[in-house]
């Protein structure tokens, strides 16, 4: 006598499903037992079912429409005894006919239904260990992928960032437990410009590692060769594009940053918009492309931008956004911006989006997917040795170009840096040169034009004053203003005029001229210890 | 914000035209200075500037200035000064304008300025 039961794969109520075997003879005779044959699948609507939930069930006496009671006829099965264990039907004990050829006897049966009863709950054991073993096969499986996916992940990520005088660059990464395609690069470039990448692969795991990868490479192959953001995309989708899995695609923002002028330049192929804050408030950095690996032939839009000091950038992934709080309301775009208009400026921007992230998800929750995120900050003074990213916005404010308001802007600043202990002719000084440099500001950046207004702020770092006075021109270059001389001047070689940058240099410790394009500003420092005359 | 538009008055001391300036010294001033100039030549010695009454001079109001001691060297005229803050004195050097006028606390500075002059 035999069984021959596999286990069944799933044991949900009502989708059952067991598997009989060919019948054995009766007799406990190893020589005679006949090959089993096939086990016979019962489907879970087969009505066969129905009367294998108790008794054993005598088969030739069966009537129904059951392509499992056709088969176990047709393998001569006489009597089948349900195997149930904890009211499941687990299997199904099949006997052919008695070699005596006699009718199984009420007795037979008894004890059949006896034996069935016994053994049903083993083989429940049994079928459970083999389960457990499977699935912890499969589990080690899975682990195993995940960490090769983990590997290939962080061997192409970077494992230092560059330093740039200046400029705070910072990376976080945390993949999710099944790891996202998520990647980020930093790429020094030969010119002393720097690239920024942040991406994502659609799909998870070892396939969307391996894509990251050579996404990765590729792009740094280009951005060498190609300085526009728009192109080095252009050619990477055109690469990527033949080889691309079915199904598959990669979103990735390229930004190209000159830490000297701040200027940035970038291009997006379908990545989550990049938020920029600047003394202006906080925006988005938009530019139009599809995702990489779709479509050949796409081209994609180039944005551009300056980026003065204070300035800050977040790529990010969608990781943050679409994370979600127990409610299952998600944290969205909104709330990201918003929470990056929220951080302070001594605020570590990254921390700060994590912190209040946390606070959102809750510290209990499995993170849902990788978290990405670069940001750049152009430092409030240049990378001065007294006070990188400790500074303290005291005033900022907007002046409309109309000539005369610099007296309105030397009030301002004059009120804002009141109480600092600034000696008077140090004071004066500041003065003098903030209404010079926003006369500058309103006469040769902004053209005297109407709603072109400009800015001031005034910082307060742990050493030093500045004021940053920041134009809307549209001027590429400030010339190098000719120094003035003044017997040139009353010679009449030199124009009585150009005296304003001069002065401004003299009268402060510090100046820093940063920009193009988008508008210049012109910083002015002022030591608050180690005061020189 | 006072914005004060320079007013000029130009009077007499002892042969020596004493240009006094209330307001701002700033691109508006122009011609204010223009006038004053015109007047103090008249007079025919030196000129001194008064700017005890001027708060706010810019760098176009120093290159008015500049304008004005070009005319008065071109003329022959000596330029002095006097009544300016320590702030404004300190800028007059820095541009070297005090190397080209001679500057003093106060009037009576100006006028003993002259004396010596005259007497060198």
């Amino acid at each position: 006598m035999t069984t021959m039961i596999k286990p069944p794969r799933r044991r949900r109520i009502g989708r059952k499903r067991a598997e009989a075997a060919a019948a054995a003879p009766e007799q406990v005779d190893v020589d005679t037992i006949t090959p089993e044959s096939a086990p016979i699948d019962i489907a879970p609507n087969d009505p066969l079912l129905a009367y294998l939930q108790g008794d054993a069930v005598d088969i030739e006496a069966l009537d129904l429409d059951s392509p499992a009671l056709r088969e176990l006829k047709a393998a001569g099965v006489k009597l089948a005894v349900p195997l149930v264990s904890q009211g499941e039907l687990i299997g199904v004990l099949n006997l052919g006919p008695r070699l005596s050829e006699q009718e199984y006897s009420s007795d037979d049966r008894k004890l059949l239904d006896d034996l069935a009863a016994q053994a049903a709950p083993a083989l429940r054991i049994g079928q459970l260990v083999r389960e457990q073993e499977a699935e912890a096969a499969m589990r080690q499986r899975f682990e195993q992928e995940l960490e090769v996916a983990h590997l290939i992940q962080q061997h192409f990520l970077p494992k230092v960032l560059p330093e740039l005088p200046g400029w705070q660059i910072e990376a976080y990464y945390r993949p999710a437990r099944e790891v996202g395609g998520d990647f980020y690069d930093v790429i020094p470039l030969s010119d002393g410009r720097v690239g920024f990448v942040v991406g994502d692969v659609t799909d998870k795991g070892v396939p969307a590692a391996l894509v990251m990868s050579a996404t990765r490479s590729l792009l740094r192959a280009s951005a060498q060769r190609l300085i526009e953001p728009g192109l080095v995309l252009e050619r990477l989708n055109e690469q990527m594009c033949p080889d691309m899995p079915e199904k598959m695609f990669v979103t990735c923002l390229y930004g190209v940053l000159d830490p000297q002028t701040g200027h940035l330049r970038f291009a997006n192929a379908g990545h989550d918009v990049p938020y920029v804050k600047t003394a202006h408030g906080i925006g988005e950095l938009r530019a139009r492309g599809m995702p990489l690996g779709l479509m050949p032939g796409m081209s994609y839009e180039e944005k551009e931008m300056t980026l003065a000091p204070g300035d800050r950038v977040l790529l990010h992934s969608d990781g943050i956004a679409e994370a979600h709080d127990p409610d299952r309301d998600m944290f969205g775009f909104p709330r990201l911006m918003q929470t990056m208009a929220d951080a302070r400026p001594d605020q570590n921007l990254i921390q700060h989006v994590l912190d209040v992230l946390e606070q959102f998800v809750g510290s209990s929750a499995e993170q849902e997917d990788d978290i990405t995120m670069v940001s750049l900050e152009r430092a409030a003074v240049d990378s001065g040795a007294d006070e990188t990213g400790d500074a303290r916005v005291l005033a900022e404010f907007e002046l409309e170009s109309v000539a005369g308001n610099e007296r309105a802007a030397i009030e301002q600043v004059e009120a804002a840096v009141d109480g600092l202990g600034l000696e008077r002719a140090r004071l004066e000084n500041l003065k003098t040169a903030v209404g010079e440099a926003t006369m500058n500001a309103m006469e040769h950046g902004n053209e005297y034009r109407a709603g072109r207004p400009v800015r001031i702020r005034v910082l307060r770092g742990k050493a030093a004053v500045r004021v940053q006075v920041t134009d809307q021109g549209e001027v590429v270059d400030i010339p190098d203003p000719e120094t003035p001389d003044l017997e040139a001047k009353l010679d009449g070689r030199q124009k009585p005029r150009g005296w304003g940058m001069f002065l401004i240099e003299k009268l402060v410790d510090e100046t820093h001229v940063t920009g193009e394009g988008g508008g210049h500003t012109l910083e002015l420092v002022v030591h608050l210890e180690g005061r020189q005359a | 914000m006072t914005v004060h538009e320079l007013e000029v008055t130009v009077r007499d001391h002892d042969g020596v035209a004493v240009i006094d300036l209330a307001g701002d010294v700033n691109s508006a001033a122009e011609n204010a200075l223009d006038v004053g100039y015109e007047e103090a030549a008249a007079v025919g010695g030196d000129v001194a500037l008064n700017f005890t009454d001027v708060d706010y001079i810019n760098s176009t109001g120093i290159a008015l200035i500049v304008g004005l001691l070009a005319r008065a060297r071109k003329n022959g005229v000596g330029v002095r000064a006097f009544g300016l803050s320590e702030h404004y004195r300190g800028i007059f050097e820095i541009t070297r304008l005090a190397d080209f006028m001679t500057i003093t606390d106060d009037e009576d500075g100006a006028m003993g300025t002259a004396e010596r002059n005259s007497d060198a």
